[in-house]
């Protein structure tokens, strides 16, 4: 039986970035490669779950279902898809830089992802307090805040005890105020609890997406990439390609329905 | 023996049908449980170490084997999987005519409503050589309504009516399980069930006896009215249908706001999307809590829902009585 | 080779002086074999927790009447032992111990693929298990380990959310070991292991990871919204809030039944190397066994529905699912009659873990054929829910698993501590496991046919004699499983020395030292032939080798 000894494989490509159980560079980042890919699988069996719950009761409830998703902040939403697909765009062109060794557009463009990224959680953190301010009275998240200008219809569509979908969108409406409240409140609820849910996952996802982002313009700054290694840029790359592709099905899904 | 048993007593029809279907398994079990242990042993003795025995020419595969073990299990188990298809088919389908008894259960207790009105508690009295069906549905978590000696089992589930049914064939009383975990004192949701004969289950049926109702109210038992009079079940709904106003749209004649009910039960609609729904127990339970979940072609969506206004008890009485607008319409 | 003394150096010792160096040398270690052993350690201590809880239910039901415990105590008790041996037992202890010591070593690497992740997984273990055990002291949990709905959501009154966070982050560190697994047996095989070469264990790793990783976060989201139901009622599963209590038992069986797979497939993979090594020959069918894996892993994930056959779900789905169960018994069976034929013209050693794969034969070929009896809708209907399920699933998890479990345990025991364990008190608690755990689990059958129902804390008294038959079983199985634990701890210190290869098997893991140094191999191995590669006269050899008085 033949054998290479350690030493041999190891001192000749032996950067700082080879970690010890891998034998060769390529080895590392095809390890990493796959890795994330295999994460990447896990990750939408997770959002699976949200979505097989989301057929159901759509099955179950389809009136629900549509009168809710007019209560959500469609312009909002676009604007945000539009925000999350340049971001994609941006971390293709920092892989790319990276590849090339160009530190300049790298760093460029992992700040420009960053200031998409914190730019639709901003959008996104909107959306939420909206749907808070009207649960507590209040016309928009900053007359909350100041106190000022009331809601002119009372809704609360945060699930829980307070919920109260508004009567003008209802379908039935009319006389039997009190009957519609009780048959269609449940349905309703669960569109908005499945909403909060999905896009809430969707934004942990975000957040720790930011600071993989960080950790990877650090990586940067400190010169750890090279085009022989970028290993790091391109899974991140690839985490954030998922963010964006979990969002594309989220959107349709709830504000388009 | 007779506190020591080793098998359970067959007491419907479906028993002697699941348990021959059972010790063919256990035949089937017997020849590999039972013969590939003493392969395993002679092979561990024959060639253990110590032996001198010819090891030349081992061999480590062999196709026509590997196809052999695999086809003959396949044949078997698609043997059984048929024979047990169709036994289960025959055990879900339950026949035209049936004894109709409407079961609720709740955490810890069954409770049970005949068709004449006649209530009991954690018992079950049925007739023997008459197929019935139980329309179960539980207040609360799952439960599950075990009939061992009848090999026959159903989970119970809150929010809907599953349904059950047998025919038990010898008189006596037999246990009767929760099977589903249901929470602190789910070993104590248990009960019998009593088989009697056709007139004594009438006698029985006619007999007034206090019991207590699921909302925790005690009902005399004394309006017991005799079978042959009517339904009082049925009219007990019908005398809900009046007083919540359903008349005001389901008119019986037809050309309401509502689509008229008679002879609804057991019929296939039409609804708005174009779809077709056999009007069945379901059906009819959602109908009346979430109306808006199927519209009837050529109505509009105006029915107000009614979850949370009746109770389950109540809810089986309006059944009966839709159900019983069937039996006169045709 | 020097059998006299261990090497010198190897992963378990290192040159902390300090009793604080050490600890931390090992707590925050990235090495797969201490990995393994952080594992092992804490695996088998909740094994003797969930042992304990098993005790108290077994103790209660030999007599009819409720008369040790309050029904509420029962309840927990029986949920304690079922959470802490499914999810913090079962799925973890084949891939976690056995699977990190030995996957790197079998394809001839340094370490896994993400020796960090490794660590963090542990960790993630270890939270999620504090978890559970603050939920079981702090008055306990009652909604047996399936959390049905909308029991679980709505109607107890113990501590759901705790428990479930527990199983929740557990799920995680159980996802990150299945990735490692994966990225490893891709990437890392050694020059010239191509896929067929591999050992049969590294196969049947492989296929659970594939598992692992998709089944495991269905299950994550379906608890996180028992949870989100809990704390903000909204019915998800409830439906007086309408919600529909059978999605939780769909989402949850998507899991939960590829789980049963994740706890036997592994074990499989050890008695496949068991018994080419106690057989002296190559296994017979490689190729069969290592597809019927994969098959196994496919199928599993088609027949959750067959836990649903009283449940309410159509005639038509039950047949779907019934159908599929059958054609998953089939690569069960052939990796049965395949390990029976490598006995043939073998050359047959009787030593520990070799009894333990002949008992795993025994009582898995029990265990598969009666879930072929439940998988049959007909019967089904009868003894769903009785302690005819208790049955066919304990002969699986504890005739399947832990048996593998042990028997891996005991083979490679002299690789991962460099020494031997007692072979004749080996091989007597072997017979004691086999014969507790049949007397514990047989009677059972018997019980679920009459039609006693699972998880009753009282029960009528025609069924007390066969209940005290099997918890005098249970006594029984209680101190094969002890006896071990002793005659192990003993030899750490007083055990001979094992030398690199004391079965001389195959295998890569026995061609480095007896413990392996930190980074497994001196020189990285070169694969040339395949996985057990016996010579033809190798059966021959070995037993015109054997005196009277070599070991049996």
């Amino acid at each position: 039986m033949a054998t290479i000894t350690h030493e041999e494989a190891h001192v000749h490509a032996h950067g700082p970035e080879l970690q010890h159980q891998f034998e060769t560079p390529e080895q590392q980042k095809e390890a990493a490669t796959l890795g994330m890919w295999a994460f990447l699988v896990t990750e939408i069996m997770l959002f699976g779950g949200i979505f097989m719950a989301y057929i159901v009761y759509r099955w179950a409830f389809p009136e629900a279902w549509e009168e809710s998703a007019a209560l959500l902040n469609t312009p909002l939403a676009t604007v945000n898809t539009v925000v999350l697909l340049v971001s994609s765009l941006t971390v293709a062109l920092a892989v790319n830089a990276a590849e090339e060794g160009n530190k300049r557009r790298l760093l460029t463009m992992l700040a420009l992802t960053m200031l998409l990224g914190l730019t639709f959680l901003v959008i996104k953190g909107y959306e939420y307090s909206e749907k808070f301010a009207h649960c507590a009275g209040a016309k928009d998240p900053i007359s909350w805040i100041t106190g000022s200008d009331l809601h002119e219809s009372h809704e609360c569509l945060v699930p829980g005890r307070g919920f109260l979908f508004p009567e003008e969108h209802g379908a039935t409406g009319g006389s039997h105020g009190a009957a519609h409240t009780a048959s269609m409140q449940s349905g309703h609820q669960l569109f908005f609890l499945l909403y909060f849910c999905a896009t809430g996952l969707h934004a942990i996802h975000m957040i720790i997406g930011l600071g993989v982002m960080s950790a990877i313009t650090i990586m940067a700054l400190r010169d750890r990439f090279s085009p022989t290694y970028f290993t790091p840029v391109e899974i991140g790359g690839l985490y954030w390609h998922l963010i964006d592709i979990i969002w594309v099905f989220l959107f349709p899904l709830f504000y388009l329905v | 023996m007779r506190d020591f048993p080793l098998f359970p007593e067959q007491a419907s029809t479906f028993a002697n049908q699941v348990d021959q279907l059972y010790f063919f398994l256990v035949a089937l079990s017997l020849i590999f449980a039972g013969v590939l242990p003493f392969v395993i042993l002679y092979l561990i003795v024959r060639y253990h170490r110590s032996q001198k025995v010819d090891r030349s020419n081992p061999v480590d595969s062999n196709l026509k084997l590997e196809l052999t073990w695999t086809l003959i299990p396949l044949a078997l188990v698609m043997l059984v999987f048929f024979w047990g298809a169709f036994l289960y088919v025959q055990m879900r389908t339950p026949p035209a005519r049936t004894l109709d008894v409407y079961v609720i259960g709740k955490q810890w207790m069954w409770h049970v409503q005949h068709p004449n009105g006649k209530r009991e508690n954690n018992e079950l009295h049925v007739p023997i050589g008459q197929p019935v069906k139980l329309i179960m549905t539980s207040q609360d978590v799952i439960h599950s309504f075990y009939i061992p000696a009848f090999r026959i089992k159903q989970d119970v589930l809150p929010g809907r009516y599953t349904i059950m049914w047998f025919e038990a064939t010898k008189p006596g009383e037999y246990h009767l399980f929760c099977a589903e975990y249901c929470g602190t004192e789910h070993s104590l949701m248990i009960g019998r069930v009593v088989a009697l004969p056709l007139a004594d289950y009438e006698r029985w049926l006619a007999t007034p006896g206090p019991v207590v109702l699921p909302d925790g109210t005690i009902d005399t038992g004394q309006a017991i009215v005799a079978p042959s009079i009517g339904d009082p079940m049925a009219a007990a709904g019908a005398r809900l249908f009046t007083n919540l106003g359903c008349l005001g749209c389901h008119a019986m004649a037809g050309g309401g706001v509502g689509p008229s009910l008679q002879g609804l039960y057991g019929a296939t609609e039409k609804l708005a999307d174009g779809s077709t729904v056999v009007a069945d127990e379901n059906y009819l339970r959602e109908s009346i809590l979430n109306p808006n979940a199927k519209i009837v072609a050529g109505y509009a969506a105006v029915m107000p829902s009614y979850q949370g206004q009746i109770s389950e008890d109540q809810l089986n009485q309006l059944i009966a009585y839709i159900k019983s607008l069937a039996d006169t319409g045709n | 080779m020097s059998t006299i003394s261990l090497p010198q150096s190897s992963y378990i010792r290192d040159n902390s002086r300090t009793f604080i160096d050490w600890l931390k040398s090992w707590l925050l270690t990235v090495d797969h074999k201490r990995i393994a052993i952080l594992y092992l350690l804490s695996i088998n201590f909740f094994f003797l927790l969930g042992g304990l809880a098993a005790t108290l239910v077994r103790v209660e039901l030999i007599t009819p009447q409720g008369d040790l415990m309050s029904s509420d105590v029962y309840n927990r008790a029986f949920t304690l032992h079922g959470v802490i041996m499914v999810f913090f037992f079962l799925i973890p202890s084949i891939p976690a111990v056995l699977g990190n010591f030995l996957v790197p070593l079998m394809i001839g690497a340094r370490d896994l693929a993400f020796p960090r992740l490794n660590l963090l997984s542990w960790y993630l273990y270890m939270i999620g298990g504090i978890f559970a055990l603050i939920a079981a002291v702090f008055g306990g949990v009652d909604t047996g380990w399936t959390f049905y709905t909308p029991f679980t959501s709505t109607y107890s009154n113990s501590n759901v959310v705790m428990s479930i966070t527990g199983v929740f982050i557990m799920g995680f560190s159980s996802i990150l070991t299945g990735l490692n697994f994966i990225a490893t047996i891709h990437k890392m095989r050694a020059p010239g292991l191509t896929w067929f070469r591999l050992p049969l264990f590294i196969w049947a790793n492989y296929a659970t990871s594939i598992i692992q990783i998709l089944a495991t976060p269905v299950l994550g989201i379906a608890l996180l919204l028992v949870i989100v139901e809990r704390v903000w009622g909204v019915g998800i599963y409830d439906p007086a809030l309408g919600g529909d209590p059978l999605l939780f038992q769909h989402l949850f069986w998507f899991y939960s039944h590829p789980a049963v797979y994740i706890m036997i497939l592994p074990a499989m993979g050890v008695i496949s190397e068991l018994i080419s090594t106690f057989s002296r020959k190559r296994i017979f069918g490689y190729e069969f066994i290592a597809f019927s894996s994969i098959a196994i892993a496919i199928l599993g994930f088609l027949v959750w529905g067959h836990h649903m056959f009283v449940s309410s779900q159509s005639v038509y789905a039950g047949l779907i699912f019934s159908f599929i169960t059958m054609l998953v018994a089939i690569p069960s069976a052939i990796k049965v009659f395949n390990w029976t034929a490598t006995l043939y013209k073998g050359s047959i050693s009787y030593r520990t873990p070799m009894l333990y794969a002949l008992g795993f034969i025994g009582l898995f070929v029990i265990g598969g054929l009666t879930g072929i009896f439940l998988g049959v809708t007909a019967v089904d209907l009868h003894v769903t829910d009785t302690y005819f399920v208790v049955a066919h699933f304990h002969y699986v998890m504890v005739g399947g698993t832990i048996m593998a479990y042990l028997g891996g345990i005991h083979f490679w025991w002299p690789k991962m501590t460099g020494r031997m364990y007692n072979e004749i008190w080996g091989s007597i608690a072997a017979l004691i496991i086999f014969v507790g755990f049949n007397m514990t689990f047989f009677p059972q059958f018997i019980l679920g046919y009459l039609g006693m129902p699972r998880r009753y804390h009282v029960y009528p008294p025609e069924f007390q004699i066969l209940h005290v038959m099997s918890t005098a079983g249970a006594s029984i199985l209680a101190i094969g499983f002890i006896v071990p634990l002793i005659y192990l701890a003993i030899s750490l210190r007083k055990g001979a020395i094992a030398g690199d290869n004391p079965w001389g098997a195959t295998g890569l893991e026995w061609k480095t030292s007896s413990p392996p140094p930190t980074f497994n191999f001196d020189k990285t191995p070169i694969v040339t032939e395949e996985a057990y590669a016996y010579p033809p006269e190798a059966a021959e050899r070995d037993a015109a080798s054997w005196r009277p008085g070599s070991p049996l």
